[in-house]
């Protein structure tokens, strides 16, 4: 028996780990790396990906599937920005704050946002409509500065044109929200194939 | 497949593109993309469907063209014309152009026409980027029509492994990640490094923000980078090859993923490669966003699964690396440079650039300059011939205030270096250096403490926690930084800042922690005195900074004053 | 195994190849400081007190992670070396909250030891001063962060001689914290088997044993080599 099992608070669902189709993609990615400690960062990709975010039960199916220790997975999950231990809001917003945005006064737009929302970048707002969030450079610095609303890329925005759009996003209804699952991937990455 | 065949493919598909009367090259990278490049490929394939011209015109995405700043962009190479580049292309403007290049008589709009003859385009010179924004990257015979995979073929079948070394160390070719240390001496270390297993990485974990380099080159040519890590497992005895790619660029990794298998189907990687007894496999691992993954020995521990944590060297890579075999690390832009360094002979190569840095460099022109976008220049070419000419200078009437090269690791270059040629050591030498190759202009409204503040956040955030140094220092710094942008710093912070940045570089145990410290060095070299407005006049002088917290005793008027002058009366003794 | 020379400080000494630099600078009688390095344990080189200059190196190296080298000339302790140093614990000081006059470990510190060794007298940085939280969850440890100077030996010991690795680190840059399990509290891990090897080798008071009182809590790793030898060549040496 294993330790997880025995662990005071709930263990990993079973139970649901069966049912749940969210944890085939993650089984299929131990499977393509043949279970191997090595693939730790791929497996918590697609644990990521398919759950949006990575909670206690689900880190230590993956551990106990890999066979690491409960504190190696956490150590590995909080080390790299990628990796989200909360949930997301329903959009995310994400302000590119790399030099060539930086210079073109994206400081401003996440002010802006702030002050309108009332939330820090890694925040989510308390209705669970928008969560904020800094990227160290998108790649797009010919557009700066560069903001990306439900993984789509803007560019050259200011304060107001960024205001605007979010604004549109977050009253718009649920219903046609899009791709809000989680992370701050310009596009969802293609699952991973067998 | 072997070397005939590899000819013929390579024939095939320059006949079918030369069957077409022309053709539409349509930028699909990702700043295109964002700005509307979708649209524009969309509207024209249905155009060009709805009006039957399907034997005339071909439509291609493509990779980056260079000035991102003006995408979309759409080349077009027509029969009897001299290509064309169409800048700020809308779905209707699309139409005409095609209606226009593929009329009988062909004609170029002379609506968004970016001249060919632009300094843009004239002053640079496209070794790695041959191919970018000419070819589709998502098909195999695309690169191959333009000679790819012949270096591979002809290593693989005229020269052994040392002399493909020898090859790379004539040529003069250094590390493009931005040490800058003799490429062709690393690849002779791991060949002759004993090893039942070798590794070949490319590092394409690119963190320097305002740097896209490698992603533009893996998005645009991901042939070219497998073929050069091809070439180098060749020469150093590796099987298995990893393409570390950054997190942030999933597009990139879904271009790679999808040329490592056609090659592999077409026996160009994986088992015996080109019929030969060299096999060769390449994997893709997808950065999880740390900055300090860019390091080697932090880039390996990620791709064993584990927390991306430098480990002191040595041992070296090239001795112990990944599961203590020895590994080749590279830069995705120095394997880039392989191919046509053994297409057309190390001499070729080392003809262009400087002395000592041979070759060109890509760089991503960003900032506040007219035409922003990547561009390959020879070494060795001067700053100001980069960001007036080919980059069109500082828009809205501003004035030049600075370069920044190098991102977090490199430093602030003034007006005054502006024709220094920009060469690995001459960079070094003004307390910067080459970097990826991030290339951010800042014009006067720019305030140099904040600018350093930014860069110093910045490290501040990726540094991984291990040694003391950089985990406390960065922090440290940024405090001081703090105080200096809001008006509460102390002449004393000055020492400060100067002795922990000298402690930082040589005390730290990673080049993360050891380059920190440049960005502020090199703005404490240049720009002191903006400095020195900060904490003896309370003032900043870009009016960037808020200086909402200066200490109340010096916030009368006559008081400043009677503060300036008792600390400049400390400074004389 | 064969055996080299060197020169330490301008004296000749040989060393076996296979040694670390630190390891032939103690043996020579020379007081270097450090905090991560614990013997019978991996090195990590990350706490730089260590550092020392070798001739024809543009870096400083860390001893502890440096192998011998045939004709190396070493140099432990010049003024520029013993200034960053103290440097160093003074970072180390004003990271967190070291108060050692409330503390359990006054006295016994190896971090206050190696300041007064050095003479830090007063810290020159901001305090950061962090408000963390205190684990008391476990039956007989208390693990408080406010003391912790990452070094990990705690980390290491737990996995590489315990082999439980109920400790590890999460975070980064200056949010890192030893955690244990899936950051939980002690007290639900299962997979800690209470063998207190973490509290011995700690050298601060972030690690102590319950109940100790200020000044208390006194360390002793002598067991660690008192067991891997055991382990390993089955001697216990008394």
């Amino acid at each position: 028996m294993s330790i997880a099992n025995k662990q005071k608070n709930p263990p990993a669902k079973v139970e649901e780990a069966r049912t749940d189709t969210r944890y085939k993609l993650v089984d299929r990615t131990l499977k393509r790396f043949h279970y191997q400690q090595d693939a730790l960062i791929e497996v918590l990709h697609t644990a990521q990906e398919a759950f949006g975010f990575l909670d206690d039960d689900l880190m230590i199916y993956i551990a106990r599937a890999l066979k690491l220790p409960q504190s190696w997975v956490y150590g590995v999950a909080t080390f790299y920005h990628f990796f989200s231990l909360e949930p997301q809001g329903e959009h995310t917003c994400v302000v590119c704050m790399g030099t060539a945005c930086y210079v073109k006064r994206a400081a401003e737009i996440i002010a802006t946002v702030q002050d309108e929302f009332g939330i820090a970048p890694g925040q989510t707002t308390a209705d669970g409509k928008l969560s904020l969030a800094t990227a160290r450079c998108l790649g797009s610095c010919g557009l700066a500065p560069v903001m990306v609303i439900d993984n789509q890329v803007l560019g050259k925005e200011t304060p107001d044109t960024a205001m605007s759009r979010l604004r549109e996003v977050v009253a718009a209804p649920a219903a046609t929200a899009t791709a809000s699952v989680s992370s701050a991937t310009i596009e969802p990455q293609e699952g991973p194939t067998p | 497949m072997n070397r005939p065949e590899l000819q013929a493919m390579g024939e095939r598909e320059r006949e079918r593109q030369q069957s077409y009367r022309c053709r539409l090259l349509c930028c699909a990278s990702t700043p295109c993309l964002s700005s509307g490049a979708t649209a524009v490929i969309e509207t024209l394939k249905q155009f060009i469907k709805e009006r039957e011209l399907d034997a005339n015109v071909l439509v291609t995405a493509t990779g980056c063209m260079g000035p991102c700043s003006r995408g979309p962009l759409v080349t077009v190479q027509t029969r009897g014309l001299e290509d064309v580049v169409y800048e700020h292309v809308t779905p209707e403007l699309a139409r005409d152009i095609a209606l226009s290049h593929a009329a009988p008589e062909p004609k170029a709009l002379d609506r968004n026409l970016l001249a060919a003859d632009s300094p843009f385009f004239a002053k640079q010179k496209k070794v790695v980027l041959s191919n970018s924004g000419l070819i589709d990257p998502e098909r195999l015979e695309c690169y191959v029509a333009r000679g790819g995979y012949g270096a591979l073929a002809h290593a693989l079948r005229e020269m052994t492994p040392v002399e493909v070394c020898e090859a790379i160390t004539r040529s003069g070719l250094r590390g493009r990640g931005g040490a800058g240390y003799p490429t062709g001496l690393k690849w002779d270390l791991v060949r002759k490094a004993p090893g039942t297993r070798k590794f070949v990485i490319a590092n394409g974990d690119e963190g320097d923000p305002g740097a896209y380099m490698d992603r533009t080159l893996m998005e645009s040519d991901p042939h070219r980078v497998l073929e050069g890590m091809a070439i180098a497992g060749y020469a150093v005895g590796a099987e298995q090859g990893y393409i570390y790619v950054r997190g942030e660029y999933p597009i990139a990794a879904k271009r790679l993923e999808n040329a490592i298998r056609m090659a592999e189907r077409r026996g160009l990687l994986g088992g015996r490669v080109l019929d030969s007894s060299f096999s060769f496999r390449i994997d893709i691992r997808i950065g999880a966003g740390a900055f300090v993954c860019g390091e080697e020995t932090a880039l390996m521990a990620s791709v064993m699964g584990r927390r991306g944590q430098p480990s002191p060297r040595p041992p070296y890579p090239a001795q112990s690396g990944l599961w203590g075999m020895p590994t080749l690390i590279n830069n995705v832009e120095t394997f880039g440079n392989i191919a046509p360094i053994i297409d057309n002979g190390a001499e070729w190569y080392a003809a262009i650039g400087t002395d000592k840095s041979k070759g060109t460099k890509i760089f991503a022109l960003a900032g506040t300059v007219a035409t922003t976008g990547l561009i390959e220049v020879p070494m060795g070419i001067s700053l100001r011939e980069i960001i007036f000419d080919i980059g069109g200078g500082i828009p809205n009437g501003r004035a030049f205030k600075a370069a920044q090269t190098g991102g977090p690791s490199g430093g602030c270059i003034p007006a005054e270096h502006l024709d220094t040629p920009v060469d690995y050591d001459s960079l070094r030498r003004l307390g910067s250096i080459m970097g990826s190759g991030g290339l951010v202009v800042m014009d006067d409204t720019s305030c140099m403490p904040d600018v350093a503040k930014f860069f110093m956040e910045f490290c501040m955030d990726e540094s991984c926690g291990k040694c003391v140094p950089c985990r406390v220092g960065t922090v440290q710094l940024h405090r001081i930084l703090e105080h200096i942008t809001n008006g509460s710093a102390t002449p004393r912070d000055m020492e400060t800042l100067q002795e922990l940045c000298v402690m930082m570089q040589e005390t730290s145990l990673c080049g993360l922690g050891q380059s920190a410290p440049n960005p502020l060095l090199s703005t404490l070299r240049y720009f002191r005195e903006e400095y020195q407005a900060h904490i003896l006049e309370r003032s900043c002088p870009a009016g960037k900074c808020t200086m909402d917290n200066v200490p109340p005793l010096e916030q009368g008027a006559d008081l400043q004053r009677r503060a300036r002058s008792t600390t400049s009366d400390a400074e004389v003794s | 195994m064969s055996v080299v020379t060197l020169h330490i400080n301008d004296e000749l000494v040989s060393a076996r190849s296979d040694q670390k630099l630190l390891e032939v600078i103690r043996e020579q009688g020379i007081d270097i400081p450090t905090l991560c390095h614990l013997e019978g344990v991996s090195d990590l080189g990350g706490c730089r007190l260590c550092l020392v200059e070798v001739q024809g190196s543009s870096k400083l190296l860390a001893a502890c992670v440096t192998p011998v080298q045939e004709g190396m000339s070493v140099y432990t302790h010049s003024e520029r070396l013993v200034r960053y140093r103290r440097m160093i614990l003074e970072l180390l000081l004003s990271e967190r909250t070291h108060t050692c006059a409330v503390c359990v470990t006054n006295g016994h510190c190896e971090l206050q030891y190696e300041a007064a060794e050095l003479g830090v007298d007063h810290v020159r940085y901001e305090y950061l001063a962090p408000q963390l939280h205190l684990d008391a969850s476990h039956d007989r440890f208390t693990l408080d962060h406010n003391r912790c100077i990452l070094c990990q030996r705690c980390v290491r010991v737990c996995d590489e001689v315990e082999g439980a690795h109920t400790l590890d680190i999460m975070g980064r840059g200056a949010n890192s914290r030893v955690i244990t399990g899936l950051n939980r509290p002690w007290g639900d891990c299962v997979s800690c088997t209470s063998c207190g090897k973490c509290v011995q080798v700690c050298p601060t008071g972030a690690l102590f044993f319950k109940g100790s009182s200020v000044g208390e809590m006194e360390k002793r790793h002598a067991f660690l080599s008192w067991i891997l030898n055991g382990r390993e060549r089955k001697e216990w040496q008394w």
